[in-house]
């Protein structure tokens, strides 16, 4: 078992190490580092404007670097954070509490050499997680009939929703949003068309790049615009030297780092807890284990390793539903799934058995990109300092272009930029109204393949719907799912906050009681989730 | 009467009430509209059945986020729809910035439609100048232009007059 699975990655390192690869992972971490950095740009945004660039190139290429721009933007944006106190990702907010601390009594450097080290033994560890772990499940999954699988997606739909961010319910109605976009267009059984109003270009229903960049580029925009106050770049002059930390230092951070890394790799086994949560559940265990809980919030080094390790260690995790089930977790997952079904791959438990250049490749440019952003962020952290000062105002509307152009090119029609205007609109008022539409890209997503399944499963039950309860399988994820929705109306009626701390909620960096000292600037909010 | 009045004077002030609303407009149109496609029976399912029902679910959670604001307001959330300070001219600007870009894109090529998309878009800041507005959509005409015509070939000429697509 192991001993396949060494062979399977010294094959992938192969694949990955080939120049034309390697080349395409070092362009999506260096791209992923530097839209981390900027405020105000989002992974999600960025994946998406790129993804039509890569329709020309291989699939093991594209996802490569797809993926590279995602654990790219983690490293980026924990400088933004420790610098600015400006925690441009969600899952960054709490790195704010110690690290802008640590800035502001001049160990800002320190703070992010150890960041580096600390999210390098979080990816490491999550690697390794899907090194072993993915196989075991696809193992599992091949078993499943199309009652399990559909099961399976109701579980991974509404945790995706229900634990991200926001009322649970809001996060409910934007999945069954998305399920029904996902409906729009020529129906793959019967042929019919469905919801085009006779428009022939939606005939193949809506392209998922226009959606992507309506919701999280021109919507995102919308509410940014004039909202970001000019940085303050007092203390952003961090050299090479400064990052050297002490050995006391080293010694205070390195048992924080483990701990963040488990706490990470555990949530990252729950389906739909992204890195948001996993880093706000590190630092408050960190802050339960510590002796001197009293002083986080003050500058303490265990409260940037701690939830910087768990971030980076549940985003590799994720991957593991996302490639073995073909399940996303999160919206950045159902982009990358989406990207590999342009690309002609079907996702599912036969991905890795029928393209093992992809699964296999795919991890070993994880080692080799973590490793790339590491020498990346080492030296060059000076510029990654300077990039922070670039003004909102020439940011959005150079991105603007890279949206019109990016949509454009995917499939060259200018219907679909018109189609991003109108889900840009549309996202905006979403946002307004208290919904995060990152549960949107995940219904659409696997809208197509539910619909699919559930007919599928209903044809061979004879239309008897007890077979979702009947089959042992299935009936545990239905069961799970009950779960599910009981805690969270127990939670409800029991009148505590939800489990999870609402982190950007309109741009408002973390909870009040945790974070008394972090003003409520307006940032953007890049659902990275 | 007085009672039923206050309530909804209460209610038209929650962001929730819209929000429970757009979702029951949303759900209602997207299942009379499935509706009227085939919807067949469980086991051999229409083309109208999955969007049908996804319509009727998202009215049911519309009601019951918009009878989430019933309950009565702790006053700390910011229930306004509008966000404190409207950006309407920025808005604007954004959005016709791909429209801009599809009009000029179409009629004029490539680097017209990459010029004027950035120069709306570049308008809707608060600080813009109109020496900077210029600057910024040249920039980024010239760099965008030579990435994505020359070295990544998307077919759209740079010049073009009319319409030639």
């Amino acid at each position: 078992m192991i001993a396949t699975a060494l062979t399977d990655l010294w094959h992938g390192f192969g694949v990955a190490l080939e120049p034309h690869n390697l080349w395409w992972c070092f362009v999506g971490v260096l791209v992923g580092n530097m839209v981390g950095v900027l405020p105000g740009m989002g992974p999600l945004a960025t994946i998406s404007i790129l993804l039509p660039l890569t329709f020309g190139m291989k699939p093991v290429g594209a996802i490569l670097m797809l993926a590279g721009v995602m654990y790219g933007a983690q490293y980026g944006g924990a400088i933004c954070s420790i610098l600015l106190n400006l925690p441009c990702h969600p899952p960054h907010a709490v790195t704010c509490l110690d690290g802008f601390p640590m800035t502001k009594q001049g160990r800002g450097g320190v703070a992010l050499g150890l960041t580096v080290f600390a999210s390098f033994v979080g990816a490491s560890w999550g690697i390794t997680e899907m090194i072993f772990l993915s196989p075991l499940l696809v193992r599992a999954a091949l078993q499943f009939g199309p009652a399990e699988v559909c099961s399976l997606m109701l579980l991974g739909l509404l945790a995706g929703s229900t634990l991200a961010r926001g009322s649970p319910l809001k996060g409910v109605a934007m999945t069954v949003l998305g399920l029904f976009l996902g409906s729009v267009g020529t129906d793959l059984e019967t042929g019919s068309e469905r919801y085009t109003f006779g428009l022939t270009e939606l005939d193949d229903g809506i392209e998922l790049i226009a959606l992507a960049l309506g919701l999280f580029g021109i919507a995102e925009f919308m509410s940014s615009v004039n909202q970001i106050a000019p940085i303050n770049t007092k203390y952003t002059n961090v050299s090479l030297k400064d990052m050297r930390p002490s050995k006391a230092d080293f010694k205070r951070a390195f048992f924080p780092m483990w701990r963040g890394t488990i706490v990470g790799s555990l949530c990252s086994l729950i389906p739909g807890t992204g890195p948001t949560i996993a880093s706000f559940v590190a630092y408050a265990t960190e802050k339960k284990v510590s002796k001197h809980p009293e002083l986080f919030g003050t500058g303490l080094i265990e409260g940037v390793v701690c939830p910087e390790a768990s971030t980076h260690s549940s985003v590799q995790g994720d991957f593991i539903p996302t490639m073995s089930l073909g399940i996303p977790g999160d919206a950045v997952m159902a982009l990358l799934l989406g990207a590999l079904m342009i690309q002609g791959i079907v996702p599912g438990p036969q991905l890795i058995s029928q393209h093992p250049d992809i699964f296999w490749g795919l991890v070993a440019s994880f080692w080799i990109g973590n490793i790339l952003l590491v020498l990346l962020n080492v030296p060059l952290i000076g510029i990654w300092c300077k990039m922070l000062a670039i003004p909102y105002k020439f940011l959005y509307p150079s991105a603007l272009f890279f949206v019109c152009i990016g949509v454009y090119a995917a499939n060259n029609d200018f219907f679909q930029v018109g189609e991003v205007v109108v889900i840009g609109a549309f996202g905006y008022i979403l946002l307004r109204l208290g919904y995060h539409p990152a549960p949107i890209l995940l219904g659409f997503v696997l809208g197509p393949r539910f619909e699919e399944n559930f007919r599928r499963a209903m044809l061979i039950a004879r239309g008897d719907m007890t077979v979702f309860v009947t089959r042992p399988i299935s009936a545990v994820f239905v069961a799970m799912c009950v779960i599910l929705i009981g805690s969270q109306i127990y939670f409800r009626m029991r009148g505590g906050k939800s489990v999870v701390p609402d982190v950007t909620e309109h741009g408002g960096a973390a909870p009040p009681p945790i974070a008394p000292k972090l003003t409520p600037q307006r940032v953007p909010v890049t659902p990275a989730e | 009467m007085r009672r039923s009045s206050s309530l909804i004077s209460t209610l038209v002030r929650k962001k929730d009430f819209y929000a429970g609303g757009l979702m029951i407009l949303l759900g209602l149109g997207i299942a009379l509209k499935g509706a009227t496609y085939r919807t067949g029976t469980l086991m051999h399912m229409g083309p109208g059945f999955l969007p049908t029902a996804l319509g009727v679910i998202l009215i049911l959670i519309g009601i019951a986020i918009g009878a989430a604001a019933l309950a009565p307001s702790d006053g700390e959330h910011d229930e306004s729809i509008l966000p404190p300070s409207p950006q309407w001219w920025a808005w604007a600007c954004i959005l016709l910035s791909p429209v801009f870009f599809i009009v000029f894109g179409k009629y004029f090529g490539m680097a017209p439609g990459t010029f004027a998309c950035v120069f709306i878009a570049a308008l809707g800041d608060r600080t813009a100048t109109w020496l900077s507005t210029i600057v910024l959509s040249t920039v980024v005409t010239v760099f965008g232009v030579s990435l994505f015509s020359y070295f990544l070939q998307v077919p759209m000429p740079i010049f073009t007059w009319g319409g030639g697509l």
